[in-house]
């Protein structure tokens, strides 16, 4: 028995890798939402159908391993096993076939949902433009990198990309969604609990594209208005001399050409909307926690940090670099 | 030596050369990793002074030479950025409109590399903004390096075989050299 006395811890461990699984920020094995608690149900479903094949046909082959040679001829015995194995590969085929036209369709119906929130995703090399779309405009926000969104209620992404195809891909709320230069893809997604769910670019798409992540807040509809209004607001004011010391700098740098910020002169469309950055978990597109040691090191050196990033080595002084990293924190 | 070994040193030797002339495409592609926001002894700086000096001797021109001729990635970061510094919108695709064209033969101010260094750094009269100081010296001789593969002056294993702009003549397209626009 000693040769099999391996195989328990191996069992165990696989196990456990699953159960890891479970509980992240970023598993479709742990579903928020409708379209992913389908297509969670139909993970599990292949996950068990096809585990009690595996183990049958293992069974079944070890069987014959082990029992002794028979005598006689086995001809008829043999088209008998065919017809079997035939019969039921077709059987589990159209079983799984069934399954996923029914799961297609079940996450498809969703978009019959009345009055979806409808946001605009704009893949770029590496990061993520959000535009939250509405018939006034006055009411149309954009930011990057990290989107919140009501719980229970239905919203419409409307994929772009600036430059190759990059693929929105939050696991807990849905599969991916290629966005496709030139043309418009469209998704629907739907939180039913609030949490923060992370998301990456899942189609390969340069030097960077593991640095590629944003981050879904759901929360209820009233937080997320109280986000919203906060958000459409202009950028604060500075409020000491150290802060407009720090927006000087910022607007005499070159970050104006590719970075806007609402209320300043600063009106770049190249790079992220800076408006309220402070608000933000992460920094380049989700690569280092939104802190001032590592926004400072992002700004003085960003190859360094994302090698090939299309933000630009700036000599931004010393004496320029704390007010402005100051200013940039407080834009709440 | 049997024949058979003969022909066996001859694929190696075929197949050493053809590794030794892969490597060559590296220069193609080379890229400044992490390039300097301030490079010394840039063009534009030393430009900005006059070589004429009261009473004194003329001083010597500098020779400068822009460090991504020749670079593929380069050649298309300042295509990239070509337009989102807005180059294009006075440019045009390089064919002027507001701004003069940027593919022809005769330079008002020179066309040589350093010459157009010096105008995106200090501007040009009648309209053309100066960029020194905005932007780093990097990010101008890629542009440099792009304007100048408009004109056919970039090798051609470096510059896209196409540009992305709307060619508005599908025979162009057919009948083009690599580099050659227009």
């Amino acid at each position: 028995m000693s040769r099999w006395a391996g195989l328990g811890p191996v069992i165990a461990a696989l196990f456990l890798t699953l159960a890891a699984c479970a509980t992240r920020e970023q598993s479709a094995l742990d579903p928020a939402g409708p379209q992913s608690g389908k297509i969670a149900a139909l993970w599990w479903f292949f996950f068990w159908l096809l585990g009690v094949i595996f183990v049958l046909v293992m069974v079944v082959m070890l069987w014959t391993l082990v029992r002794r040679e028979q005598t006689g001829t086995c001809e008829p015995k043999l088209q008998r096993t065919v017809t079997t194995a035939s019969v039921a590969t077709v059987i589990i085929l159209l079983v799984l076939l069934v399954a996923s036209i029914t799961a297609g369709k079940a996450t498809a119906d969703l978009a019959k949902k009345p009055n979806p929130l409808t946001i605009s995703v704009t893949g770029n090399q590496w990061w993520w433009q959000f535009r939250y779309l509405n018939s006034d405009p006055s009411q149309v926000l954009t930011t990057a990198n990290e989107i919140h969104i009501p719980v229970g209620r239905s919203i419409l992404l409307q994929g772009q990309s600036n430059d190759v195809i990059h693929s929105f891909w939050a696991p807990n709320l849905h599969g991916k969604r290629d966005l496709i230069p030139s043309r418009v893809t469209t998704e629907y997604i739907e939180a039913d609990k609030p949490g923060i769910y992370r998301g990456q670019c899942a189609e390969f798409c340069g030097l960077q594209h593991a640095h590629m992540a944003f981050y879904v807040i759901a929360e209820p509809a009233g937080k997320f208005n109280a986000w919203m209004q906060a958000q459409l607001q202009p950028s604060l004011e500075p409020a000491n001399p150290v802060l407009s010391q720090g927006q000087r700098a910022f607007l005499n740098y070159a970050c104006v050409y590719c970075h806007q910020v609402r209320g300043t002169p600063a009106a770049g469309q190249n790079g992220p909307d800076l408006t309220h950055f402070g608000s933000r978990s992460t920094i380049a597109a989700g690569t280092l926690p939104n802190t001032p040691g590592n926004l400072g090191g992002w700004i003085l050196n960003p190859q360094r940090i994302k090698p090939g990033t299309k933000m630009a080595t700036v000599a931004v002084k010393p004496e320029d670099l704390q007010p402005m990293i100051q200013y940039l924190e407080s834009l709440k | 030596m049997c024949s058979r070994c003969h022909s066996q040193a001859i694929s190696l030797a075929a197949l050493f050369a053809c590794c030794v002339i892969t490597t060559s495409s590296c220069q193609r592609e080379k890229r400044d990793i992490q390039p300097s926001p301030t490079r010394l002894a840039i063009y534009g700086d030393a430009a900005r002074q006059s070589t004429l000096r009261p009473g004194g001797p003329v001083l010597p021109q500098p020779v400068v030479s822009n460090p991504y001729n020749g670079s593929a990635y380069d050649i298309s970061e300042g295509q990239r950025l070509y337009d989102w510094y807005n180059c294009s919108g006075c440019h045009f695709a390089g064919g002027g409109g507001i701004g003069p064209p940027l593919i022809k033969k005769e330079w008002i101010y020179g066309g040589e590399p350093a010459n157009l260094f010096d105008t995106i750094v200090k501007g040009r009269p009648n309209g053309m903004p100066s960029w020194g100081g905005r932007i780093p010296e990097y990010q101008i001789w890629q542009l440099v390096a792009y304007v100048r593969s408009l004109n056919g002056e970039q090798p051609t294993s470096a510059t896209a075989s196409r540009q992305d702009t709307i060619e508005p003549n599908p025979q162009n397209i057919q009948n083009r050299v690599p580099g050659k626009t227009k």
